[in-house]
């Protein structure tokens, strides 16, 4: 479909759901349960993704190519085979890092303006 | 687990038939960690709420990339999506405007407060049918009859307004204090009539229409409580009215109070009152109708000769619009849809055709993992897309087409011109818009996605060709020649009735006759000898101008004036009551019959010395002297007509198209305008002058305004027209039906042309091949043009037909228009089947021109 292809500047902002799915991404391939899960840990329970948002937030990601669907399992014992796995990009991880920089910057501003705690 | 599952259906197919599985395992997952029944009510709360929003966002983001999409193909393909634009455009534009207009004339709740309670009240006299009310009768019903809130009575008259500015004639209404109140429309200013009007001895009051306070009083808030003149009496303006009322209808300007006093109740048989009544809340039309029955027939019992067969009737007063007039805008509909059908088929045609040529891309989308109900979705936001182009323009094109088909709505209604365009409107044209955006996507979508995956990457294939596809779009085209041979032969009888009403003989030569109006107020010229005065003043200056040929007073001009009509008894004949032989009644000066062009068979033309001590005279139509003498000389002979003794028929004139030129008049009576007693017959002293002059008659008007303003200086000129125009007027809503139509019929054969022309440049195009093969192979051009043109000719041959026998009976449904035109009218058909045959061939010229050019060589290079 994008024959060209976004660059890293056309996705930035990354939505939230997407920056989270990217981060439960780097740690390793994960099906939708599992990033879900992963989220909602990391966050301690603050930010529960509802299946919905985050097969929407999916379906955008493979077309952006942030993310592809992988066909590498996990021992069978591990696997119900309903399941499908996601992996992060090289594309994915720039757009997070960029996301992540961003971020850096804003929050740099903000203790600046001494809207955010911390030394400027 | 199901309900879940279930749920899942509103999203996407393709995203469901994706991520479902997944999702479903997900809210399993959750379901088995969460606890007590607490924590599962919270998790199906959250899914629901997760369903309804993540399906709504996932058909939006579908619906943008599909727009994103169909915005860049549309763009590679300008001349494609101009063409289905306009296409749609005018098929919209059409039916939103006659929509509009129909629903104006025909649907539209009246401007009034509750105005399905509002009904009129009518005396149903056997023979006569529906007639006003007379005074007495209107007092008693209002008295007797339970099924009413309110009753009110109303009547139109012409007014000489003076008082401020020039004398002016306006038309308005008298009504009885209850009127305004039971129509519940309050005042842009002031107020209306309420029961201190109907007081004895109350100041007479008018309320003014929003137009004549803008021209006449400048729109003043001051005019409120200012004194006027009406008909020379004092009245006092309390009030203005909103630019949206009308009533009865457009015509009148002005209201005046009334309030009857008993000599109006004296003669039960003076049949002038309108009534308008408010149902009470829980009475049903026809509750009302029966009470009114038994009230009438009460009535008869008690006053045998004056009611003699007089019952009552109650119509709402939505339902006031004649058969003719109902059928009109109903018919306008129709054509309208038509122009839609066609244009739908059109379009799917279109559709059709580029669906097969982008066969190749849409087969290489669904090889590439594309769904079928992905490509659907795509297909049918693109005709949608267009058809919500179209649909834009086609409201604007719509709104420029209703000033001009507003002229088709009666003058009678008590509703604006022209309709204001309202929500309803508007979402008419969306509603159409989708149904059409559908209508011609959904097919062509369909079939194009079913031959995607099969034939479409076979290099070489040859598209379209064959079978049932072809037939598919043949039968498309057969529709839209049936569709435009239905308007075009609705179009060509309405046609031959026109012509065959122009050609009535209106009965007097209307050429170089010019027709104004001094209608001479009462009490001051009640008497006979002070009007006899002025015309005599007037009709001698107006003789001596230059060019003048004849000039004369009516009481009414035929035409304009249409009713009038009185009992007639010749000498030796004895009529029950109420069966009188009607004849129309005329006061005249001497020369009206030259001035008008209507000829004296017989005898003499009335006379000056026609006066109340002469013998009473009259002048009468060649058929009453038919009716009541066959075949002897009417001359000398003796009958009674109105409020005299005998009178003696002293000449015979020719009949007169009163009524106008499409319904059957009365014979026609013409007494002297002297031989009237002082004071009576008002409504019938001459009022109308007729000047028959060479040249242009409009030059004279400034002499004769001037004679006029000499004769009295008060007196208005008023209602100045061409009595050509008056007898051409009979035919203008006719001229206006037949141009509409025409523009329909001429728009639908346009589309079954391009229709035609579509399908077979398409057959053309896509037989290049076999066509060049023939071609190498020794085929004449007359064997190529015979294969193509067979083809257009079986279409447009069946579609004929089938147009042929739907209009026979269309035009049975209309015959009510037709003015006596039969619907299997030979000459009209055999004109819309030419014009098919014409249409038919400009369709196929251009892809016969190109079938027959084909070059071999180049053909077999390609193979």
């Amino acid at each position: 479909m994008n024959e060209r292809g976004p660059s890293v500047e056309d996705l930035l902002p990354l939505p939230a759901a997407t920056f989270y799915i990217l981060m439960a991404l780097a740690e390793g391939d994960r099906h939708g349960y599992g990033i879900i899960q992963d989220v909602a840990a990391s966050t301690d329970g603050a930010l529960k993704l509802s299946a919905g948002t985050l097969y929407r937030s999916i379906q955008r990601m493979l077309e952006q190519g942030l993310i592809v669907e992988t066909r590498d399992r996990p021992a069978p014992e591990l696997d119900d085979e309903r399941r499908r796995y996601y992996r992060i990009t090289p594309f994915g991880t720039a757009a997070a890092r960029a996301e992540g920089r961003r971020l850096t910057d804003l929050v740099r501003l903000a203790r600046a303006s001494g809207f955010a705690p911390g030394k400027a | 687990m199901g309900l879940y599952r279930a749920l899942l259906h509103l999203f996407p197919t393709s995203f469901r038939l994706e991520y479902g599985d997944e999702m479903a395992a997900i809210f399993a997952a959750r379901r088995r960690d969460a606890g007590g029944p607490l924590s599962h009510a919270l998790l199906w709360t959250e899914a629901l709420a997760d369903i309804a929003v993540s399906a709504l966002r996932a058909h939006a983001d579908l619906l943008r990339q599909d727009l994103a999409f169909t915005a860049r193909t549309l763009r590679r393909s300008p001349g494609f999506a101009l063409a289905a634009i306009t296409v749609a455009a005018l098929g919209i534009g059409a039916t939103t405007a006659a929509f509009s207009i129909t629903d104006h004339i025909l649907f539209r709740p009246l401007p009034f407060a509750q105005p399905d309670r509002l009904v009129r009240l009518w005396q149903d006299q056997s023979g006569y049918g529906h007639s006003e009310l007379s005074a007495a009768n209107y007092r008693d019903w209002k008295r007797m009859s339970r099924s009413f809130e309110e009753m009110g009575a109303f009547g139109g008259q012409a007014y000489n307004l003076a008082g401020g500015g020039e004398p002016e004639r306006v038309e308005g209404q008298w009504m009885t204090v209850e009127v305004f109140h039971l129509l519940g429309v309050p005042p842009a200013l002031g107020r209306v009539f309420g029961p201190e009007d109907g007081a004895p001895g109350a100041p007479a009051a008018l309320v003014l229409g929003y137009g004549l306070w803008q021209s006449r009083f400048g729109g003043e808030v001051g005019v409120l409580g200012r004194q006027v003149l009406v008909d020379g009496a004092p009245h006092v303006v309390i009030g203005v009215m909103p630019p949206t009322f009308h009533f009865p209808n457009r015509d009148a300007k002005v209201w005046l109070s009334k309030t009857f006093v008993d000599a109006d109740y004296a003669d039960r048989t003076d049949n002038y009152i309108y009534g308008i009544a408010r149902l009470k809340k829980d009475v049903s039309l026809g509750q009302a109708r029966a009470e009114m029955r038994l009230v009438a027939a009460d009535l008869e019992r008690m006053f045998p000769d004056d009611n003699a067969q007089t019952s009552a009737t109650v119509d709402r007063l939505r339902d006031g619009l004649s058969p003719e007039a109902r059928l009109l805008p109903l018919a306008l509909l129709g054509a309208a849809g038509c122009v839609l059908l066609i244009a739908c088929t059109n379009l799917t045609n279109l559709l059709l055709a580029r669906a097969m040529v982008r066969r190749k891309e849409l087969a290489v989308r669904a090889s590439l993992g594309a769904g079928r109900e992905r490509l659907v979705r795509q297909l049918l936001t693109e005709s949608l897309l267009l058809a919500v182009a179209g649909g834009g323009l086609g409201v604007l094109m719509a709104a420029a087409a209703v000033p001009v088909l507003a002229r088709l709505v009666p003058q009678s209604l008590p509703i604006a011109q022209a309709p204001a365009p309202d929500l309803r409107i508007l979402a008419f044209a969306l509603a159409l818009t989708a149904v059409t955006g559908i209508a011609f996507g959904v097919f062509p979508a369909l079939r194009a996605c079913s031959q995607a995956g099969v034939s479409g990457l076979q290099e070489g294939s040859r598209a379209g060709v064959g079978g049932r596809r072809e037939r598919t779009r043949a039968a498309l085209v057969v529709a839209e020649v049936t569709a435009s041979v239905v308007l075009l032969v609705c179009c060509g009888l309405l046609l031959r009735a026109l012509g065959r009403v122009q050609l009535v003989d209106p009965g007097m030569s209307a050429d170089g006759v010019l027709t104004l109006r001094t209608a001479l107020p009462q009490p001051r010229y009640a008497n006979t000898a002070v009007r006899a005065q002025f015309y005599a003043r007037v009709l001698s200056e107006v003789r001596a101008l230059p060019g003048v040929s004849g000039a004369a007073y009516a009481s009414g001009l035929p035409m304009v004036m249409r009713g009038g009509i009185w009992g007639v008894v010749a000498a030796g004949e004895a009529p029950a009551p109420g069966t009188q032989p009607p004849a129309s009644a005329r006061f005249v000066t001497p020369g009206f019959f030259a001035t008008m062009g209507i000829p004296l068979r017989s005898g003499r033309d009335l006379r000056d010395s026609d006066t109340r001590e002469a013998p009473f005279v009259a002048v009468v139509s060649e058929s009453l002297a038919q009716r009541h003498w066959p075949g002897q000389d009417p001359i000398g002979r003796r009958f009674r007509f109105g409020p005299a003794a005998e009178r003696t028929v002293v000449g015979v004139v020719g009949d007169v198209r009163v009524r106008g030129l499409e319904r059957k008049s009365e014979p026609q009576v013409y007494l002297s305008h002297q031989q009237v007693a002082d004071g009576s017959i008002i409504g019938y002293t001459p009022k109308d002058l007729a000047i028959r002059a060479s040249g242009d008659p409009l030059t004279l008007l400034p002499a004769v305004r001037e004679i006029v303003r000499r004769a009295d200086p008060q007196q208005p000129v008023s209602d100045v027209r061409l009595l050509a125009d008056i007898v051409d007027g009979e035919t203008a809503p006719r001229l206006v039906q037949v141009r509409v139509l025409a523009g329909f019929a001429a728009a639908a054969l346009l589309l079954a042309a391009v229709g035609l022309h579509g399908l077979l440049s398409f057959t053309v195009a896509s037989r290049t091949q076999e066509i060049g093969v023939r071609i190498a192979l020794g085929a004449r051009s007359a064997d190529i043009l015979d294969a193509v043109l067979r083809e257009a000719l079986q279409m447009a041959a069946l579609g004929l037909v089938l147009g042929l026998g739907l209009a026979y009976a269309t035009g049975r449904g209309l015959q009510a228009l037709l003015a006596g035109v039969g619907p299997g009218d030979i000459p009209t058909f055999l004109v819309a089947a030419g014009l098919c045959a014409l249409m038919t061939v400009a369709g196929s010229l251009l892809p016969a021109v190109r079938a027959v050019r084909v070059d071999p060589v180049a053909v077999m290079r390609t193979e």
